[in-house]
């Protein structure tokens, strides 16, 4: 079985992300980079699989040097093997960033390939549906369940309201939700392992955005809070307040 | 040249969703400012009776895709079912909420069409003809403005992001499309969507939300919201902590790797304020938040804040509240 994940490096989600000099890019400086908190769960998702049977695992990312760090820490969890789609800059174009997977797995034989359901850092979801769209496989979103059955992988997709259980042929493509499963943590043996593994660096080009970012802001700011008072005694000052100044009741 | 907006519709449970009302709205008022139309895409099985009342909404053509392959959706049909509405109607701009179903679909939409694709915007704005989307990133911490290059674009709209116009009063051309493809599943079978347990509004659509965080002490004291969201028709959230505990359905997570709400509500019990929960509920219209901690993160960000134990204001508030409907 040939499981390809496909991952990406955002901030630490707890980093206080700051808009750059010119307005249109983050200021890198001072983010720690991590692999994209979903991804992990993709990651785990295809080490299981190979763990159950025979099977490779294969990750991959885009974007400039230092995701080869990214791609690093998965080898080190037990990936086999590790592509690096190289661009000079950050790629945030959503369809730009699909059509360069797409055409590196092109030529490759695979059963399953797994994203994250969506970034931490652009929150596009959009990743998984594009790339089997433009691979022309079947795709379930948003997966927190999964099972293998003659040839065909059960999913359960989590949708508002409800659970949707499907059954794709392969190869497909999942993209995974929280509650699939607990992502491991690298072992020692595991990190001095992966010091030794190649990762396949391929220069890329992004070639044409769908997208073109105008700028980045700063969200509107909410006014200052304000504290009604302490204790039980002063609900009936807020629910005054509700009605009366928030009109909300 | 493609021309005009497409909406692609959604119903649930036999209803027109209100986040297609939202979308057809926007698409609208997208039109009007182009001086183009506005179309609408109906798949479903059993939904022709919804076409005429779109024009409430302005929808100048309506597409149908009926057929019962279309009853559950399969992202795979329901983007051949795009695909023809598409063709008939060469849209330049195409239009979904960002709900399960929007963000499955649009991606495919935008991959099969090589369009531009705004993802979850939570903004539109037309600048001399183009159109110009905010969608918040990095969990709302910066808002991205983004135009579309490519001749046609797809957006997706978050729900409760754009005002419902129903004034309208077009009377819509209905078009059926040829379905004959809804009987190739195209490698899928999709089951019908089983819905979770006391499930009633999601909370992406919700207009109030009280939210218990792990200062509610444990699931035994969830009675307390219960009753508090039963007076105020409200839906029920919790803080990762909470679901994490296994208190509360992951479903009801609020925050980054959460739901993120917009309810004109939120009342916020027992939750620290932590940036990954705000990120999910610091659009909020009015927030209220009780902790008993006055230096608690959530106080910044509430306009009503109550420095107390959750178990003697709860109660409180709940007295309070019963007085209000009497
Ligand atoms: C990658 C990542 C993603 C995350 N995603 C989310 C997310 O989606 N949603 C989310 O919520 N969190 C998320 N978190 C976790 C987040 O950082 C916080 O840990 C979490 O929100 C804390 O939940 P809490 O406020 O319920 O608990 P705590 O932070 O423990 O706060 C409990 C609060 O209750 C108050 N309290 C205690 N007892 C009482 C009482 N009797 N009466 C009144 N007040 C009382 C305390 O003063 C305290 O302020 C994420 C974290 C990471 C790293
Ligand atoms: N630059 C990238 N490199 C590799 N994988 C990515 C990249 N961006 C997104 N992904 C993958 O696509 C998923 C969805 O991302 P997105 O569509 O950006 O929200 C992520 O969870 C990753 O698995």
């Amino acid at each position: 079985m040939n499981l390809v994940v496909y991952i990406t490096q955002v901030p630490d989600t707890a980093t206080r992300v700051k808009i750059g000099a010119d307005g249109q890019n983050i200021d890198e400086q001072d983010a720690t980079w991590v692999v994209n908190p979903y991804d992990e769960i993709a990651v785990e998702a295809a080490l299981q699989i190979k763990e159950a049977g025979e099977g490779t695992v294969t990750v991959i990312g885009i974007g400039p040097e230092r995701v080869g760090t990214a791609l690093r820490s998965c080898l080190a969890l037990g990936c086999d093997e590790a592509i690096h789609l190289k661009t000079a800059e950050p790629v945030d174009d959503p369809l730009q960033q699909a059509r360069l997977v797409a055409a590196a797995l092109g030529d490759r034989s695979y059963d399953l390939i797994f994203t994250g359901k969506q970034s931490v850092d652009d929150d596009t979801q959009a990743q998984g549906p594009m790339i089997a769209t433009i691979l022309g496989i079947p795709c379930a979103t948003e997966v927190t369940a999964l099972e293998l059955t003659d040839g065909k992988v059960e999913v359960t997709r989590e949708v508002e309201g409800g659970k949707q259980t499907l059954k794709l042929d392969m190869p497909a493509l999942l993209t995974t939700q929280k509650g699939l499963n607990e992502p491991r943590y690298a072992s020692l043996k595991g990190i001095m392992a992966a010091k030794k593994k190649e990762i396949d660096a391929v220069d890329s080009d992004p070639g044409e955005a769908g997208l073109e970012r105008v700028e980045l802001v700063l969200p509107p700011t909410r006014p200052e809070g304000k504290i009604v008072g302490e204790g039980p005694e002063v609900v009936v000052e807020l629910v005054r307040l509700l009605k009366e100044e928030a009109k909300v009741l | 040249m493609p021309k005009g907006v497409l909406v692609i519709a959604e119903t649930r449970d036999g209803e027109l969703r209100s986040v297609t009302a939202e979308a057809i709205s926007a698409g609208r008022w997208l039109a009007d400012g182009k001086g183009e139309e506005c179309s609408v895409l109906l798949a479903g099985s059993g939904i022709a009776d919804h076409a005429g009342g779109l024009g409430v909404y302005g929808a100048d053509t309506v597409y149908l895709a009926d057929h019962e392959a279309l009853g559950v959706y399969s992202g795979e049909l329901w983007l051949e079912a795009a695909a023809e509405a598409i063709a008939a109607a060469d849209p330049s701009i195409i239009l979904i909420a960002a709900t399960s179903t929007g963000k499955d679909l649009a991606p495919r939409i935008a991959a099969r069409l090589g369009a531009g694709y705004a993802a979850s915007c939570t903004g539109l704005s037309l600048e001399e003809g183009t159109v110009e989307a905010t969608r918040p990133v990095y969990a709302g911490k910066i808002v991205e403005k983004v135009r579309l290059s490519t001749a046609v674009g797809v957006i997706s709209m978050r729900p409760k992001s754009f005002e419902v116009d129903d004034s309208r009063s077009t009377s819509p051309a209905i078009e059926q499309i040829d379905t004959a493809w809804a009987t190739d599943a195209k490698g899928v079978s999709a089951g019908p969507v089983e819905a979770a347990e006391g499930a009633r509004v999601d909370l992406t659509e919700a207009d109030r939300i009280v939210s218990g965080g792990r200062g509610m002490g444990g699931p035994e004291n969830w009675g307390l919201l219960e009753e508090i969201a039963g007076l105020l028709g409200a839906e029920l959230g919790a803080s990762r902590a909470a679901v994490d505990a296994g208190w509360r359905p992951h479903s009801e997570q609020v925050g980054q790797t959460g739901k993120v709400v917009t309810p004109g509500l939120y009342v916020a019990c027992g939750i620290s304020g932590a940036m990954q929960h705000l990120a999910g509920m610091g659009r909020s219209k009015v927030i209220v938040a009780i902790n008993k901690d006055s230096d608690a993160p959530i106080f910044q960000v509430a306009d009503y804040g109550v420095i107390g134990n959750v178990m003697e204001v709860l109660p409180a508030l709940a007295e309070e509240l019963r007085k209000l409907e009497a």
